[in-house]
């Protein structure tokens, strides 16, 4: 056991505490930025000029007509920005745009006293537009060669011979939807500029140092000139960690060049049309299996839908491409990448950051093939599962794949699946109009931001003369109960109840140059400094027991606020620390911490990026109607890998929170991108609450077990604990299985039916509806070797960079 | 009337005057105004319910029941001499209600941006004074008379809601002493004549339905509310703005219902949940149709009268009432009129009611038929509007289809009756040849559109199941099972 992941005798770490901000949840006394604006004098309203083009030239901005309206103080364009005129760190989000790049697009800001004049104003600013032909489709992106950033490939073996070796060669393709992240706090800042010119950012951000760079870049200040902070989010999931930055520069900017404070707060439909979401990805693909289904080789293209910009679509492709074989060995590989660029909103990281994509296409081979090999799709999976001394095709050793055969054994027996399986056989045997169907699904999740540089993080202990304790670190709390986990690490590394611990909103003039609050990893790496800084506040203040108590500093204890020496005396944690202040012995630290043995080649796709692997395995039950389509999930059964949980009820929230987001993306949430020749190109028409819809009470399965899976200590990281917030999403994949075999069972036995992302009740009903056509097309799916071959990179296509994550932008800035 | 610097609303127990507001500000906005940001804006459109806050209505006897509703769509106005409470007003950190404290320790709130508006739903089914142990808890009902519907218009990104439905089973009786309790045994706020000015520009509340038509008669351009759970989205989402807004919803005259011999008579500005509470069962189809009708939080504003006003060819009434073979009751200054519901559209958004007339109440006749269903296809359960919706009504006698009522709607500009699969129906022998042949029939009716809620396509395989199905639950010896 390392000593990042050991406990003391009686940690706080583990024991099962609601979130931290609970009380103030539920009483509506938590505070959000946009909650702020009442308790700030003079307060301005931003509101954005947007136009309804997918793809035009401004040829015209008149901002006079908006500075008549009552109200209206100012219109901000791109003249006003003194330093540079670009949201992100890659140089291609201008954030006063002269060439609108999607429907919704800012050209300029009004500022005015109220919302509604602001927005009266917004739409008096004159703009004249040149339309430009558009891209909204990836498949019309492909074709026209539109790509952007780099092409990488994972390989590994011989791909072409692995196909000659496989008994059954399959050829298809799939598109997958991407998601919106609907938080349900919309993107907030509100700036103020202090009498020294200092700016000070209130934002609903999850990484506030970029968004720090990108306020300092587009005012032309230094990091020092402006501080960012993150009270907490109501919800981020990604899609606030680059998509808060032009925002909070525009209003940081409106408060530099009015001298007010300056609220910017999308409404729900501006957040849903301006900002980013998770990629929809196309994927071609052949699979050879052998005779035994065992698979062979995997040669596939996966194509990104990014959006206008590059944003993290590099990375989110690495990731895609890390997780493509999800929890399968294959000994021949070939996966290639490329991000279309569109005429559509930046797509961006959300929850899962391309893995879940990668790993559904090779879920979704699975399903479709599995009734053409005349395999049952739970053994197939089965076979298929790494085995230790086994490397991922990035050449990374797969640590501890036997807790993936152990979860997947736990759930079968749990969840009771033999017996359920066969009532199920039976009950749709016995109803003609209604299927059920159980399936079940792993999950193996790499973490680790894939570039070694994020892996780091800091933090900032402050003891006072009365005992209590305040905690600063970089991670921001968005509801994945981070604040509570990193009270709980420095309640167990003080050995102080946790009453006597506070945290302090995040901020970067406490912390600074921090991650992102990202990957999962923000209770890895904060945690890692959380630590580092409260040990070395105790080994202080060790030393100063040691002489009162008469005991080695190393027979010091700490534990519920008593400090006891090994073999007579003891004190209390209060009467040290005033001893500690007398003896003048510093009572605060910084903690640091990074992750350890990482290593990374974007440029050949190999290393080591991850630390470990998260792993799990659901199984769903479902009921499809055949009238209509429409489906229950009856049961769902869990078990999945968090370590040593840091917090037990946090961690549950976390699984069952992410498991019904991602039967969200993979049945009902549905973005309808208009891709007509008509007006209204490129449009989003589900861009409200009322045309989007997210799972509700009645998509929630009606039986949900859900258990941690047991002796799962992680040697490399804090207290044992692995990361939660990404890998449950990807345990949907169950319920998505479940509704292709439904579909599947309507029709004579052996048929494989194609499920379009999202299966909402129509596509389900088309599956249906294919089950039972009586001239069985036998799915989409081509079998015949050697298959087609997907699309392959073009030769001067761009290469993966090393720095390809990000680019800093103090180096953009000195090009 | 009441002038402009009278208007006052009783929050969390404080009278709060409501100031000089422009006469669209919602509850929501004016709340955070005050400080109280506990409700949240997660869409402005009634969709999420981070808005939710409770307010004083009328019970069906002499008591006050506590009712949720979205302040996102409604105007402050309509709450003059009104009692609200949100979640700041429900306990505090150190002394939690019974909600929260089951909110809290159960891990109800992650983010916890929805969760106040949870605490305010999940509190009026708490205070529900019908709600008791169930002796078979279901799907949608707990052990201790939970009605999950109670929290259909809440959205949750984070939880998943497990917890939260966790909670609310675990909730005990409500207190007989705790005050909100009490309140329910004495009688709610009268509606207040209102007379809310700004600018130009105001929001009128008559207390009686002559004043009423004669402002409307007045006032052409004025724009009639009942729930304003249709305007509302139109005033937050899409800037509508009116000078003069006159509110219908607590006008007497509106909100009757009469039950007689031949006929079930109800008035234009009861709510959709009044309205099932007082029907009490006596008609199957619309008991079918309100579970599935937006969510509990806008069925406590939204009124059967403000349904039909929107004209709207997706609304789910219509195609409900038409198979009912209704009519609607038009009023104005100059007298009343009644219309068959089948020639009340006459195209997208129009009908035959002048700008004068207000709907006073729609009527269904009687006796109704024995077989009813009302099939509403839409993505998601609880919350969704339709992609298609239709009414069925039929009477079956001997064997042979006597009579066949269908409406649908989502299949044309205007809600519409299957004329062509009624007449394929209607004197056939109510067998499974019959079916199957009309449902041919029904599949081209109406003339279906591709849209961001389902293709024609799937419309009308939609139309053609729905016959099926029906067939499949009410064919005497054959059930949905094979
Ligand atoms: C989140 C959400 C979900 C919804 N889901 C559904 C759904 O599932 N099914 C569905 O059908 N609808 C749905 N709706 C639409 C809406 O709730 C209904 O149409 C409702 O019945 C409108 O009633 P109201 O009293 O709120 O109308 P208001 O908004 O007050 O008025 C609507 C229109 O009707 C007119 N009007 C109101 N009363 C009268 C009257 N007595 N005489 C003449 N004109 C009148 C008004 O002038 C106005 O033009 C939904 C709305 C929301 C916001
Ligand atoms: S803000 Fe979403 S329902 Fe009111
Ligand atoms: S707790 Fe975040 S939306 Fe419900």
């Amino acid at each position: 056991m390392s000593s990042l992941s050991e406990r003391p005798t009686n940690p706080v770490v583990g024991q099962e505490i609601p979130h931290e901000s609970a009380a103030l949840h539920v009483t509506g006394t938590a505070l959000y930025t946009d909650d702020l604006v009442g308790r700030t004098a003079g307060v301005l309203h931003a509101y954005p000029v947007t136009g309804g083009h997918a793809h035009a030239l401004v040829t015209r901005l008149d901002p006079a007509p908006a500075l008549h309206v009552d109200g209206v103080v100012r219109v901000l364009t791109a003249e006003d920005v003194p330093g540079i005129n670009d949201a992100g760190v890659k140089g291609d989000e201008p954030l006063f745009p002269s060439e609108v790049m999607y429907v919704g697009h800012p050209v300029a800001w009004v500022l005015a006293e109220t919302l509604e004049a602001a927005r009266v104003g917004a739409a008096a600013v004159e703009v004249t537009y040149e339309p430009l032909p558009s891209i909204v489709t990836v498949t019309e992106a492909i074709e026209a060669e539109s790509f952007q950033g780099g092409q990488p490939t994972v390989r590994r073996g011989d791909v072409e011979a692995g196909i000659a070796r496989a008994a059954h060669v399959f050829t298809g393709t799939f598109e997958m939807a991407g998601q919106e992240h609907f938080y349900l706090e919309t993107h907030c800042s509100i700036a103020q500029v202090d009498e020294s010119g200092q700016v000070f950012v209130q934002c609903s951000t999850q990484h506030p140092t970029e968004t720090q760079e990108i306020v300092a870049h587009v005012l032309d200040l230094p990091s020092n000139a402006v501080t960012v902070q993150c009270l907490r989010m109501g919800g981020g999931f990604g899609g606030k960690e680059m998509q808060p930055h032009g925002y909070a520069a525009i209003a940081a900017l409106g408060a530099t060049l009015t001298g007010r404070p300056v609220r910017l707060r999308l409404n729900r439909t501006h957040d849903i049309t301006m900002t980013g979401k998770r990629h929809g990805f196309h994927a071609q693909w052949r699979v050879g299996f052998s005779s035994d289904g065992r698979v062979e080789a995997l040669d596939a293209t996966l194509t990104s839908d990014g959006g206008w910009s590059l944003d993290l679509s590099e990375p989110v492709l690495a990731r895609a491409l890390c997780h493509v074989e999800n929890a399968y060995w294959i000994p021949d590989v070939r996966v290639n990448g490329r991000i279309a660029r569109t005429h559509k909103t930046s797509q961006t990281a959300f929850r899962g950051f391309g893995g879940p994509q990668g790993m559904l296409v090779i879920e979704d081979i699975l399903g479709r093939c599995a009734p053409l090999l005349g395999i049952d799709p739970v053994e197939l999976r089965w076979r298929n599962f790494y085995t230790a001394g086994q490397d991922t095709p990035y050449g990374m050793p797969v640590r501890h794949p036997e807790r993936l055969a152990t979860a997947w054994n736990q759930v079968l027996t749990s969840g009771d699946v033999l017996v359920r399986r066969a009532e199920i056989a039976r009950f749709n045997a016995t109803h003609e109009h209604a299927k059920r169907a159980l399936a079940v699904t792993p999950v193996k999740f790499g973490i680790s931001f894939n570039l070694t540089a994020f892996n780091q993080a800091g933090a900032l202990v402050l003891v006072y003369k009365d005992g209590s304790v305040l905690v600063n670190h970089g991670g921001t709390e968005m509801g994945q109960g981070l604040h509570t986990k990193m009270l709980q690490v420095a309640a167990t590394a003080l050995g102080l109840p946790l009453n006597r611990v506070r945290l302090a909103p995040t901020r970067t003039d406490k912390v600074p140059n921090t991650s992102a609050t990202a990957a999962s990893s923000g209770a890895d790496l904060n945690g890692g400094a959380v630590k580092d800084a409260c040990e070395q506040i105790r080994a202080r203040l060790a030393v100063v027991a040691s002489g009162e108590l008469g005991v080695p500093a190393a027979d010091v204890r700490f534990e519920d606020g008593v400090v006891t020496g090994l073999g007579g005396g003891e004190t209390t944690w209060d009467e040290l620390v005033r001893l500690a202040y007398v003896q003048r012995v510093q009572l605060s630290a910084t903690g640091f911490y990074r992750t350890e043995g990482l290593h990374w080649d974007s440029s050949t796709m190999q290393g080591s990026p991850f630390k470990y692997f998260a792993y799990g395995v659901a199984a769903s039950e479902v009921e499809v109607d055949g009238f209509t389509g429409a489906y229950r999930t009856r049961r769902v059964d869990i078990v999945h890998d968090v370590g040593d949980s840091l917090s037990p009820l946090v961690d549950l929230g976390q699984i069952e929170g992410g498991f019904v987001q991602g039967a969200g993306w993979l049945t009902l949430e549905d973005l309808r991108w208009d891709t007509s020749d008509g007006p209204t190109r490129g449009r989003l028409s589900t861009q409200a609450a009322s045309t989007y819809k997210l799972p509700s009470l009645s998509e929630m399965p009606e039986v949900l077990n859900v258990s941690l899976l047991e002796h799962a200590h992680e040697d490399g990281a804090v207290y044992g604990s692995k990361a939660v917030g990404e890998p449950p999403l990807m345990l949907a994949f169950s319920v998505r299985e479940a509704l292709r075999e439904a579909a599947a069972a309507f029709g004579p036995p052996g048929t494989s039916v194609d499920l379009a992302s999202p299966a909402t009740p129509e596509a389900v009903f088309w599956a249906v509806e294919q089950a039972r056509s009586e001239h069985d097309e036998r799915a989409h799916v081509v079998e015949g070797s050697p298959g087609r071959e997907p699309e392959q990179p073009s030769p001067s296509a761009e290469p993966m960079r090393p720095s390809s994550e990000r680019v800093q932008p103090h180096v953009r800035s000195g090009v | 009337m009441a002038r402009s610097d009278a208007v006052a609303v009783t929050v969390n127990g404080r009278v709060r005057p409501v100031g000089d507001v422009p006469p669209h500000t919602t509850v929501l906005h004016w709340l955070r105004e005050i400080g109280l940001t506990g409700a949240k804006e997660g869409c402005a459109e009634g969709e999420c319910g981070a808005c939710s806050v409770m307010v004083a209505r009328p019970d069906d006897g002499d008591g006050t029941r506590w009712t949720a509703i979205n302040s996102c769509l409604v105007p402050v106005g309509s709450l003059d001499g009104q009692e609200v409470v949100t979640a700041e007003g429900l306990g505090t950190v150190d002394d939690l209600h019974p909600v929260q404290h089951e909110m809290a320790v159960r891990g109800g709130s992650q983010c916890g941006y929805c969760t106040p508006g949870f605490v305010c739903s999940m509190a009026a089914e708490y205070y529900r004074p019908d709600r008791s142990p169930a002796p078979e808890p279901d799907r949608e009902r707990g052990p201790n008379g939970f009605d999950l519907h109670a929290l259909s218009g809440n959205l949750c990104r984070c939880t998943g809601y497990r917890p939260i439905r966790d909670a609310a089973y675990a909730l005990g009786p409500a207190d007989a002493s705790d005050p909100l309790t009490r309140r329910t045994t004495e009688p709610a706020p009268l509606a207040v004549a209102t007379w809310q000015t700004y600018g130009d520009r105001a929001y009128v509340r008559p207390t009686d339905l002559q004043t009423a038509l004669g402002l409307l008669a007045d006032h052409p351009d004025a724009v009639p509310v009942a729930g304003c759970t249709d305007w509302g989205v139109e005033v937050s989402l899409r800037g509508a703005r009116a000078d003069l807004v006159v509110a219908l919803d607590r006008l007497p005259e509106l909100r009757e219902l009469h039950v007689s011999d031949d006929a079930v008579d109800i008035g234009a500005a009861l709510t959709l949940s009044e309205v099932g509470r007082g029907l009490a069962g006596r008609v199957p189809l619309l008991d079918e149709l309100f579970p599935q009708f937006a969510s509990l939080l806008i069925r406590n504003g939204a009124t059967i009268g403000g349904n039909l006003g929107t004209g709207s060819p997706i609304g789910d009434l219509p195609p409900a009432l038409l198979a009912l073979d209704a009519e609607v009751v038009l009023i104005s200054a100059a007298g009343e009129r009644t219309v068959a519901l089948a020639h009340y559209f006459t195209g997208y958004r129009e009908s035959v009611r002048r700008p004068d007339e207000l709907i006073r109440s729609v009527r269904i006749p009687l006796p109704l038929s024995e077989i009813t269903a009302f099939h509403k296809i839409a993505k998601r359960r609880f919350d969704d509007i339709s992609s298609v919706a239709v009414g069925l009504a039929l009477d079956v006698q001997d064997g042979v289809v006597r009579r066949a009522r269908i409406g649908l709607g989502g299949v044309a500009a205007t809600p519409i009756r299957a004329r062509a699969t009624e007449s394929a129906l209607e004197g056939r022998p109510w067998t499974a040849e019959t079916v199957r042949a009309a449902a041919e029939v029904m599949r081209t009716e109406g003339t279906p559109i591709d849209d961001q809620r389902a293709s024609a396509a799937y419309r009308q395989a939609m139309l053609r199941t729905a016959l099926l199905r029906l067939y499949a639950d009410h064919a005497a010896d054959e059930g949905r099972t094979a």
